[in-house]
């Protein structure tokens, strides 16, 4: 029951761009279109949930017993980058057309916070192995959402009359607020 | 606090250590093996990836050229001493034809085609008016204003004028041809660069509509057809030029032939200044 609650925690209540605001760098870069958003999404999932088991792996095997709590931040960023080089060369071996769709989201989110962040909160809120797994795979399915919301918005928006200081940037900065004010309606209906 | 530190120290280099033998392992088992040439070839490219070959990036264009499935003369925007290169990698002999173009074929901008149909308050694209309603202007042949071409242009070469008609920058177009397609109304064409007579216009009305719709339209009066025998012809309403017979063109004076400019010399840097 809790694993359900802590995911779905991670995807709506919590959710890592629009209450944490971790990873708003490709929330605005990579909205434009909901295909590119889809893509993005899935890549976030797919490494936050394995950055959450070896991260976690990491943190209780290496540091806690040496009590070297305070270099999490250093070897997770040295975890993750190797990590998702790891995945991005077995990809690149196995699977040609999901290295292709996959394209530079994969090494461009080796150092977004998004996943940086869900690494010390996982260790932060003393989250078990399995509650750390469904926390990742919540927080990348609430970023993807986030992220296709976003991008299906802006592409409505293309044909929008916006007034012409707004165009661009300022509207999508705008939008973006709303989208977490709206989601901040789920604040506090679940606390784990 | 000394043992802290060492240890410290020993865990992070262990850890990197760990993880840098891994990845060099993991990149000897999962290598996956290239035509090397593929690489040399996509240095040569411009990078732009544009997709005006019709492939998905340089990269993908490249490879298809190693393959040899498609020429390397088939990127335009590429360096002619680049493509020639590109040929001596593969032993190949290549032809490059002269430098080519955008060229806009219409004229009537706000101050040429004046009389309206409607206003327009719609989405400001060149698409929308086209499905729409035509957009503003009566002439429902020519160019929309909505500068679609201009959006699409990876190269920024090309620009909307205050008369509301877009500009091509030859320095900068590369002859993808992308506003080509990204023009609804067909008005866009790629010539030689060297290339100077156009008709601008694609106007098909009867001559007396066309001359309403818009002051610089041709009409189809067939004037030029009969003094420029053999290099013009006329068909539903609107002259064609036939470009082989291109020096007789460049020669006459075309003011004295078509009244209303729509057969004319390309001035300067884009249509019109």
């Amino acid at each position: 029951m809790k694993l359900i609650l802590i995911f779905l925690s991670s995807v709506l209540i919590n959710n890592f761009v629009l209450s944490y605001f971790l990873g708003i760098c490709p929330f605005i870069g990579v909205s434009n279109k909901i295909s590119s958003a889809f893509s993005m999404g899935m890549a976030v999932t797919f490494v936050m949930t394995i950055t959450s088991i070896v991260t976690w792996l990491v943190n209780h095997y290496i540091l806690i017993p040496f009590h070297l709590e305070f270099l999490q931040t250093v070897s997770f960023i040295l975890v993750i980058a190797s990590l998702v080089q790891f995945v991005e060369m077995f990809i690149k071996k196995v699977s040609q057309p999901l290295y292709r769709a996959l394209g530079i989201y994969l090494p461009l989110i080796t150092t977004n916070c998004a996943i940086m962040g869900l690494a010390l909160l996982i260790s932060m809120k003393n989250y078990s192995f399995l509650e750390g797994i469904f926390f990742g795979l919540g927080g990348g399915i609430g970023f993807s959402i986030a992220l296709i919301l976003m991008a299906s918005i802006r592409e409505e928006l293309d044909l929008a009359d916006v007034p012409k200081p707004m165009q661009g940037a300022p509207i999508t900065l705008i939008i973006a607020g709303c989208l977490a004010l709206a989601f901040m309606g789920f604040a506090g209906m679940i606390n784990v | 606090m000394e043992n802290t530190v060492l240890m410290a120290i020993f865990t992070m280099s262990s850890l990197s250590l760990f993880f840098s033998i891994f990845l060099g392992f993991a990149d000897k088992f999962l290598r996956v093996e290239e035509n090397p040439l593929i690489a040399k070839v996509n240095e040569l490219l411009p990078g732009a990836n544009c997709g005006g070959c019709g492939f998905a990036g340089c990269y993908d264009f490249a490879t298809k050229v190693v393959e040899g499935k498609v020429e390397p003369s088939a990127c335009s925007v590429n360096d002619p001493d680049n493509i020639k290169e590109i040929g001596a990698l593969l032993g190949k002999e290549v032809q490059s034809g002269p430098k080519l173009v955008a060229r806009i074929m219409c004229k009537g901008g706000k101050a040429e085609a004046v009389r309206k149909q409607t206003e327009y308050y719609g989405p400001k694209t060149c698409l929308a008016m086209h499905v729409l309603s035509g957009g503003d202007k009566l002439c429902f042949y020519g160019c929309l204003g909505g500068g679609d071409c201009v959006n699409a242009c990876p190269f920024q070469a090309m620009f909307m004028n205050s008369n509301g008609l877009p500009v091509v920058i030859d320095e900068l177009c590369t002859g993808c041809g992308i506003c080509v397609q990204n023009c609804p109304r067909n008005i866009i064409e790629l010539h030689p660069i060297d290339r100077k007579v156009f008709v601008f216009c694609k106007n098909q009305d009867d001559p007396r509509t066309s001359a309403q719709v818009c002051k610089v339209a041709c009409t189809g009066c067939s004037v030029c057809a009969r003094k420029l025998d053999g290099a013009v012809k006329i068909e539903n309403n609107l002259a064609f030029l036939n470009y082989e017979a291109f020096e007789k063109l460049e020669t006459v004076e075309l003011s004295e032939i078509c009244k209303t400019g729509a057969l004319s010399k390309l001035k300067g840097n884009g249509n019109f200044n």
